[in-house]
């Protein structure tokens, strides 16, 4: 726990990318570990492929339900470049977990704007702490590739202190029945990375 | 055991718990949710979506004037539409509980401007409740039932973005309260002629003072004593930052926040030895705080535009004290990193209808919903947004003005049928001459999907009219009434030419279901032909996210094309064809 005993995890992506499951996920975890929690996302318009974040804190006791800049013990990230745009919310000896998918956002289609090259590199330069994955494939692998977001989950889970049974409680009551078994090895996939 | 719950799931449980029997509203980020999550208990009790702000407060008033427990939903901006009957419910107040939940959008996420609705329970002198979390949230309704019922009077609950969609614990209780609706005839309660006003506007100052000794001896208003140093008066979602910057500090914690408890307030400044107000938009505690001999700091320390946060705060509280706040620069790419702006959505029938638009050099006057995002690159055909069914109003006034080029007017189904039929009506009747677009895709796209009176269902889930855009029209007086296909492209451009081209008023509406809302199957995809593409680059001008032009040549994403067709249809070489996934 940090100093003022409270965790941060922040994650982000593109509107629809099933952002808000893995926040689900996340606090559910810390639900049943025993935590105090808040989760915060924003709602409407950004849904509308625009750049979201979802932030979830938990402790003894949570004040507040935003993530301070460089508090997160946690940055995931569900696209390739939004880990970039986010990096100021991690802490110092954060961990960043990025997805290598990428999503062209519409101003680069029009040619208004460009994806930037060597993000892989950039990654590298901005974070210390980084795991960069193929989750659509381990998603892929395990069943469905829209199980990628709880394969970042899993190569996150080693770097918060959640016991693994909160996780696969978490996991069971967050996603429809028939899709469980394949979102728990999803999860243990994305573990074994870290 | 608690549950984790957003602020607007905790409301809606906060309606049950609280023996509420009626509840109507009409969506708006952040309070959609509130009524979405009513529903699960409507063997219990009614909710409804009503088709705009000041129906919904309507109804649910005409509830709590009859006795029963009633509750009304909506945004900041809903309740300027609802403000004409706040303000004299006001002085009639009610018999059975009555509480109007109110959004606030602070630092403008979904919105068009930030207003402080706590200045509304200043203007109509009622009670304003301001939860912290979403216990507080849920607690809150069954506390403005209690007020409003004792004191006959409506009661503002007001939440905002954070409190709305933050999820917090929230500890449940069981249902109690419960009302039955028994109008007891009295028009010196119920009959604001002017007569019996001025006495209703007599008590209305008496319940003030009343309400506010019932402010001072509140739960929902406590006083934390830490260091005497610095004491912070704070309410709503400020607090929970208060506690994290200033974690030593003593607190003014104001869950009854209006009519001020200046006896608690004054108890509180006298204990401290500097007095610290914080608040997100409008100064209003501190200048009341200062209208009462009290000496405060504030305004000076604490923004007043945009939302605040932790972080924000640590920036005051080190400028306060003359330190150096740490700092978090955005990344070092941030700069380089292409923007990710909200679009139309793949397949969105709203594309073909501005695409068409596009070729004709007119004014659009748009308004509230997804067809917003047509004002961006690259559509940029709407031209203006004022508020909810101003698009239609609008066109008239710019055609009146003399307006050189056509104006056109453009409002979702939704927003017609919320504001808009009114201005259409004026269109008719004043003999103008503006064309407007109702582009109807079958719900209330931009908040989430929800019903309307043109979708055919309730928001119980029940079957019901369907009212029809075209009979409206024509019903107001509107002689050319076309309805179109967005998703053909010629026909769609044929006929908006010939109504633009007309003499007189006309409505187009535009029908096509929103495809994220029905979610169709596609087993075809459409796909550029890679070796007969010339690279002109025209299919990616409609701003579809699923056309990716960051290539040597467009592609077409697989995954997120639903083959509505509109880029085959515009493709000047016919080399965008359909394919199997």
């Amino acid at each position: 726990m940090s100093e003022t005993n409270t965790e941060s995890v922040v994650l982000v992506g593109v509107g629809g990318q099933g952002i808000l499951l893995a926040s689900e996920v996340v606090a559910s975890a810390a639900m049943h570990a025993g935590f105090d929690v808040k989760t915060n996302e924003v709602h409407g318009m950004a849904q509308r492929g625009g750049s979201v974040i979802a932030q979830i804190r938990y402790g003894k006791e949570v004040h507040s339900p935003l993530v301070s800049l460089g508090s997160a013990k946690v940055l995931v990230s569900l696209e390739k470049i939004e880990a970039l745009r986010y990096s100021n919310y991690l802490a110092e000896d954060g961990l960043a977990v990025v997805s290598n998918q990428v999503i062209t956002p519409v101003t680069v289609s029009m040619g208004a704007a460009k994806y930037p090259d060597q993000v892989e590199e950039k990654l590298a330069k901005t974070f210390d702490r980084l795991i960069l994955m193929d989750a659509a494939k381990i998603a892929q692998d395990a069943g469905n590739i829209k199980a990628a977001n709880i394969a970042l989950l899993g190569a996150m889970s080693t770097n918060l202190d959640l016991p693994q049974e909160a996780w696969h409680e978490a996991i069971k009551g967050c996603v429809k029945p028939q899709f469980v078994e394949l979102n728990l090895q999803a999860f243990e996939a994305g573990k074994a990375l870290s | 055991m608690a549950i984790l719950m957003s602020g607007n799931q905790a409301i809606a449980r906060g309606a049950y718990e609280a023996g509420i029997s009626v509840a109507s509203g009409y969506p708006g980020t952040p309070s959609t949710e509130i009524l979405e999550n009513v529903v699960q208990y409507k063997d219990t009790l009614y909710c409804e979506w009503a088709p705009n702000e000041k129906v919904a407060f309507e109804v649910a008033a005409a509830a709590a004037i009859s006795g029963a427990r009633s509750m009304v939903t909506m945004k900041h901006v809903g309740l300027n539409v609802a403000a004409d009957p706040l303000m004299t419910l006001a002085y009639t107040g009610v018999e059975g509980g009555f509480v109007a939940i109110v959004a606030d959008d602070p630092g403008m996420h979904s919105s068009q401007n930030e207003q402080d609705s706590r200045n509304y329970a200043i203007f109509a002198k009622i009670p304003l409740l301001e939860p912290s979390d979403s216990q507080e949230a849920k607690d809150f309704i069954k506390l403005a039932m209690e007020l409003s019922e004792e004191f006959k009077t409506p009661v503002i609950l007001r939440t905002n973005t954070r409190i709305s969609h933050s999820r917090t614990l929230v500890e449940t209780t069981e249902r109690s309260g419960e009302r039955n609706a028994d109008f007891q005839k009295d028009p010196t309660r119920w009959v604001p002629v002017p007569l019996w006003a001025r006495e209703m506007r007599v008590k209305v100052e008496e319940r003030l003072g009343k309400l506010r000794e019932a402010a001072n001896k509140s739960k929902a208003n406590r006083i934390e004593w830490r260091d005497k140093s610095l004491g912070i008066v704070v309410s709503s979602i400020s607090y929970q930052y208060v506690r994290e910057v200033w974690p030593e500090a003593s607190v003014l914690k104001l869950g009854f926040s209006y009519p001020y408890p200046d006896d608690l307030i004054k108890e509180f400044s006298a204990g401290v030895d500097k007095l610290l107000v914080v608040e997100e938009l409008d100064s209003l505690m501190e200048e009341h705080i200062r209208s009462i001999g009290i000496d405060c700091i504030g305004r000076d320390f604490i923004p007043g535009i945009g939302e605040l946060s932790s972080d924000k705060l640590r920036q005051c509280r080190a400028n306060m004290e003359g330190q150096k706040a740490p700092e978090y620069p955005i990344g070092e790419y941030v700069s380089e990193l292409p923007a990710r702006p909200p679009v139309l959505c793949p397949g969105c029938p709203h594309r073909g209808v501005f695409y068409a638009l596009g070729k004709h050099d007119v004014v659009v006057t748009g308004d509230i919903g997804c067809y917003s995002l047509g004002a961006f690159k690259p559509l940029s055909r709407l031209d203006t947004i004022l508020c909810m069914g101003g698009g239609v109003s609008m066109a008239h006034g710019m055609d009146k003005a003399g307006e050189k080029r056509k104006v056109v007017g453009m409002v979702g189904d939704s927003t017609f049928f919320h504001s808009g039929i009114t201005g259409l009506l004026n269109i008719a009747y004043n003999k103008g001459n503006s064309t407007i677009f109702v582009v109807d895709n079958r719900t209330t796209a931009m908040t989430g999907h929800q019903e309307h009176p043109g979708t055919g269902l309730t928001l119980q889930g029940e079957p019901t009219v369907e009212a029809s855009i075209e009979e409206i029209g024509k019903a107001c007086g509107i002689k050319r009434v076309v309805t179109i296909d967005p998703y053909d492209i010629p026909t769609t451009m044929e006929k908006i030419s010939a109504e633009l081209e007309a003499e007189e008023a006309s409505l187009i509406v535009s029908r096509a279901a929103c495809p994220l809302r029905h979610r169709p199957v596609v087993e075809k995809v459409f796909q550029v032909d890679q070796d007969a593409c010339v690279n002109c680059r025209m299919c990616t001008k409609i701003g579809c996210p699923a056309i990716d032009g960051g290539n040597d040549k467009p592609q077409i994403n697989d995954v997120l094309c639903i083959a509505c067709g509109i880029c085959e249809q515009i493709c000047p070489k016919k080399c965008i064809k359909l394919s199997d996934k």
